[in-house]
Parts: structure tokens; sequence; C-alpha cells
């Protein structure tokens, strides 16, 4: 790199109408392009390649190659094109996985966005002191780490001393004395749940608050002198001006939800059964770390990975579209 | 029924009636909206209390000596307060090296993360440039892919390169998880300091990287502070990428450790005590540095659906 160009003009150099530096286009005088910016770019592009643009290459290449008996005592992988994708989706296990991964996804993301909006016009209708108490409470549940959340959470559901029997206990339903939640799939699914949303739903219900205090109060006053009920203002003022962020975290929750894999690893180790409550992230962990099977593992991965574009597609174009 | 009716409507479709309803409701509505907002108070504070529960319940069973723990009445205050639960985590010593593990991991990531995603956000937001849109477009979808979906990719790199089990390759792997999305949170800071600034500076006499040293950096302090918070929780926290890039049990960090602790005295009966002083030591650290990042992160995540 010459050093002229290390010092290359910046762009607010070029131009010098009002809006900040970044809003405007190069000048066109400017023929040359400045190699600075590609300069200060080196080390996180030299570390995105390492860290992750040549797994996802090396995934695209285990995908197609054989990984049996053979290789784990040092043959190189034969390749066998698309037989993994053909053996893998062609599988009734992964279709059972996909299927039971989609619901899970979808039930949770659901009740996270509605209990989160459900939390925020709460936290606008009451006094602020009950607000701050709210605030702090949700941060905290924000704050826990993942994993002494999720083991918070098997201390709570434990089937002899935990707190969840104790009081189902003692409000009548003595049935449910030492019952084993984490054994059976429905009810593991249900503690995942509860766990899951409650992590979630501070992200979820602080962002959509932050999205109402930007409605106006005199809209609303105005809307009740002219006599609209409780219900009518939600549904013609504060749900459409909260659209664009519900919409957002809506998807976001979707993406996440649908990458679950930790939690569930967690509470699997209470002794569920695992190729019922396997969602998949699981699947992909299982077949590649416990059977070895890297080019199935790989298949589905790809599988994921193009899902997760897909979806974060909406997502990515509305922050671009703040980048201009 | 006119709740079909769009808002502007509402109030010209039928005019006369509502104006009446509204002076003659007027007192007695208002009270009607005083029960309902206290109604609206205790509901919020059950919400509060159901919400804070688990953390409260961990830190509580934390302090709580193991034989109360195990009978079948359960206590919701701290009556016998202990720290017994906290010398016996303590006391193995295999806290103390996964802590070693989990602060030599995070604080190299916060490190290069920080210096990496500075420098280019500098670059994105200071210059045009040919193949920028590619970059942030390339960045922000590098943000949203999921680990599971790589994890074993990464595990066969780092075990052909022997680095399994090493410090230096969960790094890696760490710092090109973080690097997008603080980039992205940086780029706000950067542009959010007027070039004006520095370019005042420069008239006054200052070479351009004096201007950039004296004038730039310290206002982006906040900035480069709340970036750090953001990747020390990230790496901190971290599980699944742990799980296959540090298999063997003397290299773990803290999650996977307080995993193995509960897996441990599971044969035993579990000690609820020490596994909820050990999740209580792990998330102290996290919930102090968490408060102070909070409020940017919402933001940074939906100021797009925000503006847009």
């Amino acid at each position: 790199m010459s050093h002229d160009a290390a010092l290359g003009v910046p762009a607010h150099d070029a131009a010098t109408a009002p809006g900040g530096p970044t809003s405007e286009r190069p000048a066109p005088r400017r023929r040359r392009t400045p190699a600075a910016p590609y300069v200060l770019l080196v080390p996180a592009v030299l570390a995105l390649l390492a860290g992750l643009a040549y797994p996802v290459g090396r995934q695209i290449v285990m995908s197609v190659q054989k990984f049996g008996l053979e290789q784990q005592f040092g043959q190189p992988p034969e390749l066998v094109g698309f037989a993994n994708f053909a053996r893998v989706f062609t599988d009734d296990a992964l279709w059972a996985v996909v299927i039971r991964s989609v619901v899970f996804c979808l039930v949770n993301a659901g009740l996270t966005v509605v209990i989160g909006f459900a939390f925020a016009l709460l936290m606008r209708a009451v006094h602020s002191s009950v607000r701050i108490v709210l605030q702090v409470s949700l941060l905290l549940a924000w704050a826990m780490p993942m994993v002494a959340g999720v083991t918070v959470f098997k201390w709570l559901f434990d089937y002899r001393t935990g707190v969840v029997n104790w009081l189902l206990v003692k409000i009548g339903f003595t049935g449910m004395e030492g019952y084993s939640w984490l054994s059976k799939p429905f009810t593991f699914f249900l503690v995942a749940t509860l766990v899951i949303v409650w992590m979630s739903v501070p992200f979820v219900a602080l962002s959509i608050y932050a999205g109402l205090t930007a409605v106006p109060d005199e809209v609303l006053e105005a809307a009740r002198i002219d006599g609209a009920t409780g219900t009518q203002q939600l549904r013609h003022i504060l749900f459409p001006m909260v659209r664009p962020v519900l919409s957002i975290v809506l998807l976001l929750q979707i993406i996440w939800d649908l990458r679950v894999f930790a939690q569930i690893r967690l509470l699997q180790d209470a002794g569920a059964p695992v190729s019922d409550t396997n969602l998949l992230g699981n699947f992909i962990y299982e077949l590649g770390m416990s059977r070895q099977d890297f080019g199935g593992a790989a298949a589905v991965s790809i599988f994921v990975l193009l899902l997760t574009v897909l979806l974060s597609w909406p997502y990515v174009r509305s922050l671009m579209k703040e980048d201009a | 029924m006119s709740a079909v009716a769009p808002t502007r409507s509402a109030g010209s479709s039928r005019p006369a009636t509502a104006a009446g309803s509204v002076r003659r409701q007027h007192a007695p509505g208002a009270g009607r909206r005083r029960t309902r907002k206290v109604l609206l108070g205790a509901l919020g504070v059950l919400a509060a209390l159901v919400w804070a529960f688990p953390v409260y319940w961990m830190v509580l069973s934390a302090f709580t000596p193991a034989a109360y723990l195990r009978s079948t009445t359960p206590e919701f205050l701290p009556l016998h307060a202990t720290a017994a639960n906290f010398r016996g985590v303590l006391e193995g010593g295999s806290f103390t090296s996964a802590l070693k593990m989990s602060l030599t991991i995070t604080l190299l990531t916060v490190v290069l993360v920080l210096a990496f995603a500075f420098l280019g956000a500098l670059a994105i937001s200071r210059w045009r440039f040919r193949g920028r849109t590619s970059f942030v477009l390339a960045v922000l979808f590098i943000q949203m892919l999921p680990a599971e979906g790589l994890f074993i990719a990464q595990y066969k790199m780092l075990s052909s390169v022997h680095l399994l089990d090493s410090v230096i390759g969960v790094t890696v792997l760490y710092t090109a998880a973080v690097i997008p999305f603080t980039i992205w949170m940086l780029r706000g800071f950067v542009a959010g300091v007027p070039a004006e600034l520095e370019e005042a500076a420069m008239v006054d006499g200052l070479s351009r990287t004096q201007a950039f040293l004296r004038i730039t950096f310290p206002l982006l302090a906040p900035g480069l502070v709340a970036s750090g918070v953001y990747a020390f929780l990230q790496a901190w926290n971290e599980f699944t990428v742990a799980l296959v890039a540090l298999p063997s049990q003397s290299s773990q960090t803290l999650p996977l450790w307080l995993r193995n602790f509960l897996s441990a005295s599971a044969n035993r009966g579990v000690d609820w005590g020490q596994v909820m002083a050990a999740s209580t030591l792990i998330a102290i650290p996290v919930i102090v540095f968490f408060l102070f990042v909070q409020g940017r992160m919402t933001s940074g995540l939906v100021s797009g659906a925000v503006k847009g």
C-alpha cells in the first residue's frame, strides 16, 4: 500500500452538504478509491475468514464426502456427491426433528412476543414506581447467563425437593408429588418453553416498550375524548405504531428459537429420552459428535444455515436501511 | 359496530353520541380509571415478582444450608444464611481452574474484538468505498448465522490443526462470532462523532493522527466500553462452541464446568445448595456488566425497525 493512499481522503472531505459525513455519495471527481478503509478492514476480515468462512467452506466439502469406519482409521474421505443429502433427508428421523423444531420455535416465539407485548403495555399503564420494579425484574432475568438460568429451572422443577412440585401439591394437585418433569417429552418441552420464554421476554418487552413510549400521550388522550375504548386505542393506535418493532422482534425470536440447542442439551442431562427431545441443533450434534457421521451432520447444518439466511433477509434489510 | 372503521373516522362517524357520552360519564369514568390503575399496578408487581423469582431462588438457595434444602417444605426467606455452599464450591480447585480458563479466553476475545471491530467500524463509517455495501451486508448476515449450524465444521477444523482444548482455538472462533455485531454497534458510535471536529483540530495545527487520538478517540470511549462489555458477556456465557472446542475435563470454561459440576453431584443426590452457589458466582459478574450495556444493546438490535 502506497503511503499517500493510506492517508486517503475520507468521504466527508468530498462534499460538505449537511447531514453528517456518511450520508453522502463520494464526489465524482475522486476516481481513485482510497486504500485506507481496506487496510483497516484486514484484521476483521482475517478473523471472519478463519473463524467462520473457512468452516463454512469446509462444511460444504464435508457434506459431499463419506466419513465411515475407514476414515476413523486415517483414510482420506471419498467424494460421494449428494449421497449424504439424499440419505439424511429421506430419513424420517430428520423430518420428525424438523417438525418438532418448527412447532417448538413457533410456540416459543409466539408466546414470547405475546407476553412481551403484554408486559410492555403493562409498563405503560402503571405508575412509574411499579414500572421501575418491573424493569429491574426483567433486567435480572435477561442478565442471567443461559447455563445458570437453565440450572436454576432444573432446581425449581426438581422431582424430589423442587419448589414447583411442592407448590402444586400444596394447592391440591397431590398427584404431582415426586413428578419427574424432565423424563417425559411433553413436560420436558413444557419446562424448556418456560426457560426460553423466561429468558427471552425481557428483550421483547423492553424493545416494544421503547416503541410504545414513542406514541405521544396526546394522541391517546384525543382518542379517549373521541370516545375510543381501551381496546380500540390498543387496536387502532398503539398496535399500528409499534408494528415495525413488533415484526422485527418476532422475526428475531423465530430465528433464535429455531437454533435452540444448549438449553435442550442441558435439560437432557437430567435423564430425558434423547431421541424424543432432540431439536435440529441437538440432532446435528448427535450425528456429528456421537455417531461421527460428519457428512450427514454437515448436510443438515447447511440446511439450517440456508434456512437462517432466508429468514434473516427482512431483518438485514431493515438494518441496511439504517445504514444508508 | 364501528370497530372495523379506521381510526380517523372513529370520531367523525358519530360525533353527537361520543361528545354526549364523554360529558355524562366523566366523573364515574375517572373513578373507574383510578381503580383500574391500582389493579394494573398490583398485576405489575405480581408479574415482577414471578419474573424475578428464579434469580431470587438461586441466590437464596446458595446461602441455605443443605439440610434445609433437602426438607420437603421450602423456606422462602434467608433464615439460616450460611456461606458453607460457597466454600464447598471453591474447595476442589476445579472452579478456580475453570475461572482461569474463562477469564483468559474472555479477556483475549475482548481485546481482539475491540481492536479489530474498531478498525472495521472506522472504515465503514468514515469512508465510502467499492465493496462497502457488500461488506456491511455480509457482516449483518454473518451475525445471524447460528453456532449450531457450524460447530461440527469448526470442530473438524480445530482438530485438524490440533487446536482442540486450546485457548487459541476457542478465542479465534469467539472473535469471529462477536466481531460482526460489534462492528455494527461501533459504527453507530463512530458516525455519531462529527468528522468536522477532527477537521477543526487539524485546522488548528494537529496532524490527522493527533486529531484522531485527542479528539475522536476520547469521544468514542463510551462506545468502546459498551462493545467491550458486549464481547465479554458473549464469551463468558458461551456454551455451544465451547462444548465441541474444549472436549476434555481439564480445559473447561465456567459454563461447561457448571454443567459437569451438576452431573457429578447428581450421582450422590444433587447438592443444590452448592450448585446454586456456583451458578451465583458465575452470574454475578454478568449481571453487573449487563446493567451497564443493556440500553445500548436494545437500541442496537431494533433501531432499524424504530427508524424505518
